[in-house]
C-alpha cells in the first residue's frame, strides 16, 4: 500500500483540487499535499535501502501477470526528489499564477503530472511504464498551454509535436517486446531475454525504446523541443518540468537499458556515448549563445542530460553512481537558479539580458543566493556540483573516453562563461533606462524566496556531506547492475513456466 | 495472415512518415494518426495471428477452455486508442488554437517562441559594455 502512496495521492490530490479549484483553501491543500509526498517519498527511500527492493502486486495478482510496483534504492530516491519538485514550485506558484488561471485548475494538472511521474518511478511493468508516460505528458500538455498567449501556444505545439512521436516508438517497442518474450513484467522480461541481445526483434524493440526515451530526455539529435518550449509557460511551470520530465527519460533508460536489455551492448552503448558527447556540446553552445534568462537555461538543461546519460554510456558502477548523484546535485540546483530567473525577471519586467539589471544595488542578498545554485552548477569546489562532475569526468577518464571527459570540463567553462553573464546582467550592470536613485529595495513575497531557500539549502547539504549522498547513489548503481535482487523480489518462485 | 499485416504496416508507416514531413500541422496530425494505428496493428500481429475462440470464461469456470486467441494485446490496443484518442483530441485543438492565434496552420510561420531577430547575448548588454 505504501508504494502506491506516491501515485494515489498526488492523483487524488488533482480530483479534489480541480473540484477546489476557485476555494481560496486549495493552493494550502495543494502544498499539504506535496509535502507529505516528501515523507512518503523519503520512507520508501529509507525502507528500500534498508531492505533491498520493496514489491507490490497490484490487485492480488502475482508477477508477471498483475502490474507490480517496485521501489529499489534510486525509485526511492527519485520519488522523494519529485515529492521535492512539487512542493517548492507549487509554493512559488501560490504567489506567481494567478486567480484565474488557478480556477482553469493550475494546481491539479501540476499533482496529476506529479502522479505520472511517480508512477513511472515506480512501476515494474513496461506497457505500465507507457501508461505513467502518458499521464505525465497529458498533463505537462495541459500546464504549458494553461492561461497561454502566443508564445506558449507555439512552444506547446513543438513540445506536443516531438512527445507524440517519442509515444508512437514507445508503443510500438512495447508492442515488439511483447511478441519477442511474451511478458510485460520488467523483471520477467530480464530472465526471458537474457543472452538474446543479438535477435533482430530484440535490438529493434531496444532502438524504439532508446529514441522515445532519448527523445523524452532531450538528448540529441531529438532535443529541440526543450528549448523552444520552457521558457514560455509560468516560471513554477518551467521550474518543475526542469526538475522532472527529462529526468524521467534519464530514469527509463537507466531502467530499462540494465534491467530488461542487457548493459554492455555495444551497439547501444556506442550510439548513446556519441549522442552524449554531442548533446554536452550542443547544450553549452546553445546556452551561450541566447540571451533570454529562460533560453540560457533550457539550452544548459540539455547539456547536463548529456552527462546524466553517461551513466549508462559508460557503463561502470562509477559512472552509473555518478549519474545518480548528478540527479540529487542537478533538480534542487536547477529548479533554484530558475525560480531565481523568475524573481529577477519579475523586478525587472524582462527576461531579456539587455532590459535586466541593477539589483545589486536594490538585494545584494539576493545576488548571494543566486550565487549558491549558479556556482554549483559550474562545479566550483566544494559546492554539490563539484562532486558531481568530479564522479562524472573521473568515470570517463578510466573508461579511456577522455574526450568525453574533456568536453564535461569545457563545458563547465562555457557554464562558467553564460551564467557568470547572467549574474553580471542581472546584478552589476546598470538597469538601461533606470536612474540608479530610481532603484528602490526588493522585498518579494516570503512564498517567493521560501522555495528557493528551501532549495539553496538542499543544495548546500549536499556540498557539505557528499559522502552520504554519494552512498545512496552507490547502493542505486550497485542495485541496478546486479537486477537479480530485484527479479528475485518481483519473482520469488522463480521463472514461471 | 502476418506478411498480409507487415505489408499493411509498412504502408501506413510510410504514408504517415511522408505526411508528417509537411510543415502543415493538420498533416502532421494526419500522418500522426495514422501512425499510430500503424503501431496498434503491430501490436496485434506481435500476439500472434490465430484463428482462436473469443476469450470467454464459462461460469463456474476458473480457466478460459482450449483454444482461445490471446486477448492480452487486444487489451493493450484499446489502451493505446484511448490514450491516443485523448492525445489526438488534445492536439487538434492546439492546432485549432494556434491557427486563430497565428492565422496560419504552417509550422514555419509560428516563430514567437524562439523569433528569428532573438536578442543576442553580445547585443544584450547594452551600456555595461
Amino acid at each position: 500500500m505504501l508504494l502506491a502512496a506516491p501515485i494515489l495521492l498526488p492523483l487524488t490530490s488533482a480530483v479534489v483540487l480541480f473540484l477546489l479549484r476557485r476555494s481560496p483553501w486549495h493552493k494550502l491543500l495543494s502544498l499539504i499535499s506535496a509535502g507529505l509526498s516528501v515523507a512518503i517519498g523519503l520512507v520508501i527511500l529509507f525502507n528500500a535501502a534498508a531492505d533491498g527492493p520493496q514489491v507490490a502486486q497490484m490487485g492480488g495478482w502475482a508477477a508477471p501477470y498483475g502490474i507490480t510496483l517496485v521501489a529499489d534504492t534510486l525509485s526511492g530516491a527519485m520519488v522523494t526528489i519529485a515529492g521535492l519538485a512539487a512542493f517548492t514550485a507549487l509554493m512559488y506558484a501560490v504567489i506567481e499564477v494567478d486567480d484565474e488561471t488557478n480556477a482553469l485548475g493550475f494546481h491539479a494538472l501540476a499533482h496529476a503530472m506529479t502522479g505520472g511521474v511517480c508512477g513511472a518511478f515506480l512501476t515494474g511493468d513496461i506497457f505500465n511504464l507507457y501508461v505513467w508516460f502518458e499521464v505525465m505528458l497529458i498533463s505537462s500538455f495541459g500546464l504549458l498551454v494553461i492561461g497561454g498567449g502566443r508564445r506558449q501556444i507555439d512552444g506547446a505545439m513543438k513540445y506536443v509535436a516531438l512527445n507524440l512521436v517519442g509515444t508512437i516508438a514507445f508503443l510500438t517497442g512495447v508492442g515488439l517486446l511483447y511478441g519477442t518474450a511474451g511478458s510485460l513484467n520488467m523483471a520477467d522480461l530480464s530472465l526471458k531475454l537474457a543472452g538474446r541481445m543479438g535477435e533482430t526483434a530484440v535490438l529493434g524493440s531496444a532502438g524504439l525504446l532508446l529514441f522515445a526515451f532519448a527523445a523524452k530526455a532531450a538528448l540529441f539529435p531529438v532535443f529541440f523541443w526543450l528549448p523552444a518550449s520552457y521558457h514560455t509557460p509560468a516560471v513554477a511551470t518551467s521550474a518543475l518540468f526542469s526538475a522532472l520530465l527529462t529526468k524521467v527519460g534519464v530514469y527509463s533508460i537507466l531502467r530499462v537499458f540494465t534491467l530488461i536489455f542487457e548493459p554492455g551492448t555495444p551497439a547501444v552503448e556506442g550510439v548513446l556515448l556519441f549522442a552524449c558527447a554531442i548533446t554536452i556540446a550542443l547544450g553549452a553552445m546553445g546556452a551561450a549563445s541566447a540571451g533570454e534568462l529562460r533560453r540560457i537555461f533550457s539550452f544548459h538543461i540539455v547539456s547536463q542530460i548529456g552527462v546524466m546519460m553517461l551513466g549508462l554510456a559508460l557503463g561502470s558502477k562509477l559512472a552509473m553512481a555518478g549519474a545518480v548523484f548528478y540527479f540529487f546535485h542537478h533538480i534542487p540546483a536547477m529548479m533554484g537558479l530558475i525560480l531565481l530567473g523568475g524573481l529577477v525577471a519579475r523586478e525587472c519586467g524582462s527576461e531579456r539580458l539587455d532590459r535586466i539589471g541593477g539589483l545589486w544595488a536594490a538585494g545584494p542578498w539576493l545576488g548571494v543566493l543566486f550565487l549558491i545554485p549558479m556556482l554549483s552548477l559550474i562545479g566550483v569546489p566544494p559546492l554539490s556540483g563539484f562532486w558531481a562532475k568530479f564522479f562524472m569526468i573521473r568515470a570517463s577518464f578510466e573508461a579511456e573516453h577522455y574526450i568525453v571527459g574533456g568536453l564535461i570540463l569545457m563545458a563547465s567553462v562555457l557554464t562558467f562563461f553564460y551564467l557568470g553573464r547572467v549574474f553580471v546582467a542581472a546584478f552589476w550592470q546598470p538597469r538601461p533606462g533606470a536612474d540608479v536613485a530610481e532603484i528602490t529595495p526588493v522585498y518579494p513575497h516570503r512564498l517567493l524566496v521560501a522555495p528557493i531557500l528551501v532549495l539553496a539549502s538542499v543544495t548546500l547539504g549536499i556540498s557539505l556531506s557528499p559522502e552520504a549522498f554519494f552512498q545512496i547513489a552507490d547502493r542505486a548503481a550497485t542495485e541496478l547492475l546486479d537486477p537479480l535482487p530485484y527479479i528475485r523480489a518481483v519473482l520469488p518462485q522463480g521463472e514461471p513456466s | 495472415m502476418e506478411p498480409a499485416l507487415a505489408i499493411t504496416v509498412g504502408i501506413l508507416v510510410a504514408g504517415g512518415s511522408y505526411l508528417m514531413m509537411s510543415s502543415n500541422l493538420i498533416r502532421f496530425l494526419f500522418g500522426l494518426t495514422i501512425i499510430s494505428n500503424a503501431a496498434n496493428l503491430a501490436i496485434f500481429a506481435a500476439g500472434r495471428m490465430t484463428f482462436g475462440d473469443p476469450a470467454l470464461v464459462a461460469e463456474g469456470a476458473k480457466t478460459p477452455p482450449e483454444g482461445v486467441a490471446n486477448a492480452l494485446p487486444q487489451a493493450l490496443i484499446l489502451t493505446a486508442i484511448v490514450i491516443g484518442f485523448g492525445l489526438l483530441v488534445f492536439t487538434l485543438s492546439l492546432v485549432l488554437r494556434a491557427y486563430a492565434e497565428f492565422g496560419t496552420a504552417d509550422s514555419a510561420g509560428m516563430r514567437e517562441a524562439e523569433p528569428r531577430n532573438e536578442p543576442e547575448p553580445e547585443t544584450a548588454f547594452g551600456e555595461a559594455r
